[in-house]
């Protein structure tokens, strides 16, 4: 019943969960990559200067000749090892390309996430207080708008309004002739071209939280101990603030972890649109190859990424919800 | 005596709404009138829908009524208000029926019972949990109890903390709103006896909300019967027993199986 042998059984709990999860997806990815016809090699059969017997030693080489479960199982045993294989297409390890794509999207999506829970939290803890009233109203049909138009379309329209205003970069991740910047000029030159992708991000992802802070707390603000509690005096802001947003908490934490995964697919499409140096043109681009490794690595660290946000989600849970932590330790 | 609350003429009309159609205003508490003096209990006993609850809560500001006014320490409280309404809150506090609902989940026994103390007054937070303590000893707690949360206690002990929470801010008047029909019997029994026993130590003057007769009978000195919004026969505990005019109060009677030349 000790609390850290608690949380150790908890933590321990998620973290077989994710890795369950990880090996399924990574099966899937596997499976479903290798049944799509035809492989990196088969274009250059159309190439005269390669000829058939080059071109079975190649296949021979990246081992494309054996069956797929044993190249799965060699695959996963090297991937254990850290090794997430080669690309055809690069002839160099897959780990290290990806994780310079990466370390690009996740600051796209960190930024994205961060921005737009501080902007859903405060709207909607405010929309659900003024529930029906004309301000409320005027927020829902705002985020329906939103809803309505699809990312690619929104992120469309903001290159178009920057390209004609010139205001704001149209692309890619630095200025030309980043390199002799000095270090703050670099990162404000960064910030500078994250302006227009994070904004799509926010703009596509608040409604649907939004909308979820404010069913959230309009239901928690129904329950009879926020009655009780006004009753005694406490002021409207506390009742809000330190009763209902609590309250609230379980669902909204719940939902953090669904946001990294729409926020992270939603800017895989969102940085070829905007030639983003991340992971999703990498993808595009290895997935037309059918650069195979690649294409798999980049699917199983998308995961990754999100088993991640669901886990720290959990964390958070953990850590709010006392009913949770009380169900931990009875276990 | 001045009595601690007096009601005159207190009328809530429920505004009729609906999709698209109108839906006809409804009247659930129609020109409700009467006091209550220090150290005195008023039952106010009906059916469920008889208008009782939501004259409880008219009482304690959580429903703002349509007309009428409602006298407290010399001030008309229909007529206040949010802000100044918050200042006489804690000489006017409410108990819920369903303690298991009415507690915060989230927080401890200890945390639930001083919050009151700490918003409304300045009372530095160690203060607030030493008297914390001692409210819950005189509901019958033990200081062990501070730490627990409410979901880990029986429907009794909750109900105790809901009373030490709002004897915490030394009210004057406790609205008891169906306080005991949430409770097995054993266990109404026990927190009928607890109340009869604070409001001799604090002085309080209770407005007991009940559909049971019988229970009214026990704790009250008056008794008000309530049907269809409006007050309907009022009188002395004895009279109301040993001769009831009303229909509804004879079926109220024999719902309750109370012996008159019992009490």
């Amino acid at each position: 019943m000790s609390g850290a042998s608690a949380i150790t059984r908890f933590l321990l709990r998620r973290l077989a969960h994710a890795a369950f999860l990880l090996f399924g997806v990574s099966v899937l990815a596997f499976f479903f990559s290798t049944f799509a016809p035809g492989n990196y090699f088969d274009d250059m059969r159309l190439n005269p200067q390669i000829s058939a017997e080059q071109l079975t030693a190649l296949r021979a080489d990246y081992q494309l000749d054996r069956p797929m479960p044993v190249r799965y199982i060699r695959w996963a045993g090297a991937v254990l090892h850290g090794d997430l294989g080669l690309s055809f297409a690069y002839n160099t390890p897959v780990g290290p390309l990806l994780w310079a794509r990466a370390r690009n999207t996740l600051l796209l999506t960190g930024t994205a996430a961060v921005l737009v829970w501080m902007l859903a939290l405060p709207l909607g803890v405010w929309s659900a207080e003024k529930l029906g009233r004309p301000a409320d109203v005027a927020l829902s049909w705002a985020t329906a708008v939103l809803l309505i138009i699809p990312d690619l379309a929104l992120a469309l329209g903001l290159l178009v309004l920057a390209v004609r205003s010139g205001w704001l970069p149209t692309g890619g991740m630095v200025s030309v002739g980043s390199d002799g910047f000095s270090a703050a000029h670099r990162v404000r030159d960064v910030a500078w071209h994250m302006v227009l992708p994070v904004a799509v991000l926010v703009a596509s992802a608040l409604p649907v939280l939004l909308r979820h802070v404010r069913a959230a707390m309009a239901e928690a603000l129904q329950a009879p101990f926020l009655r009780a509690a006004e009753g005694q005096g406490i002021s409207r802001r506390r009742l809000l603030l330190r009763y209902a947003l609590p309250a609230a908490a379980h669902p909204l934490i719940a939902l953090f972890g669904f946001s990294v995964g729409t926020l992270l697919s939603g800017s895989l499409l969102v940085e070829v649109v905007m030639s983003w140096p991340g992971l999703g043109p990498f993808l595009l681009e290895a997935i037309l190859a059918r650069d195979l490794y690649v294409v798999i690595g980049a699917v199983l660290l998308s995961t990754l990424f999100l088993v991640a946000g669901n886990f720290v989600a959990d964390l958070l849970l953990y850590w709010a919800d006392p009913r949770i932590r009380a169900e931990a330790s009875r276990r | 005596m001045e009595p601690v609350i007096r009601v005159e003429n207190l009328v809530k009309r429920l505004a009729g709404r609906g999709l698209g159609r109108r839906v006809k205003a409804f009247t659930a508490v129609d020109s409700v009138s009467f006091s209550i003096l220090p150290r005195a209990t008023l039952a106010l006993v009906g059916e469920s829908g008889s208008g009782k609850s939501t004259l409880a809560l008219c009482l304690a500001g959580l429903e703002r009524v349509t007309s009428g006014r409602i006298w407290f320490e010399g001030r008309d409280l229909a007529a206040l208000a949010e802000k100044e309404l918050r200042a006489v809150r804690p000489r006017l506090q409410l108990v819920f029926q369903d303690p298991a609902s009415s507690l915060n989940p989230w927080w401890t026994v200890g945390e639930i019972v001083a919050e009151p103390l700490l918003v409304n007054g300045r009372t530095a937070k160690r203060e607030g949990h030493a008297r914390a303590a001692l409210v819950l000893e005189q509901v019958g707690l033990a200081a062990e109890y501070l730490e627990r949360r409410a979901q880990d206690l029986s429907g009794g002990q909750r109900q105790r903390v809901a009373i030490a929470r709002a004897l915490i801010l030394e009210p004057k008047l406790l609205i008891l709103d169906e306080v005991l029909s949430a409770l097995d019997c054993s266990i109404q029994a026990q927190i009928a006896n607890l109340l009869v026993e604070i409001q001799r130590a604090y002085g309080l003057a209770y407005l007991f909300v009940t559909h049971d007769l019988r229970m009214a009978a026990h704790l009250a000195d008056e008794i008000a019967v309530m049907s269809g919004g409006k007050i309907v026969e009022q009188g002395v505990t004895q009279d109301i027993l040993r001769n009831p005019r009303r229909f509804e109060t004879q079926s109220l009677l024999a719902a309750s199986r109370v012996e008159p030349e019992a009490m």
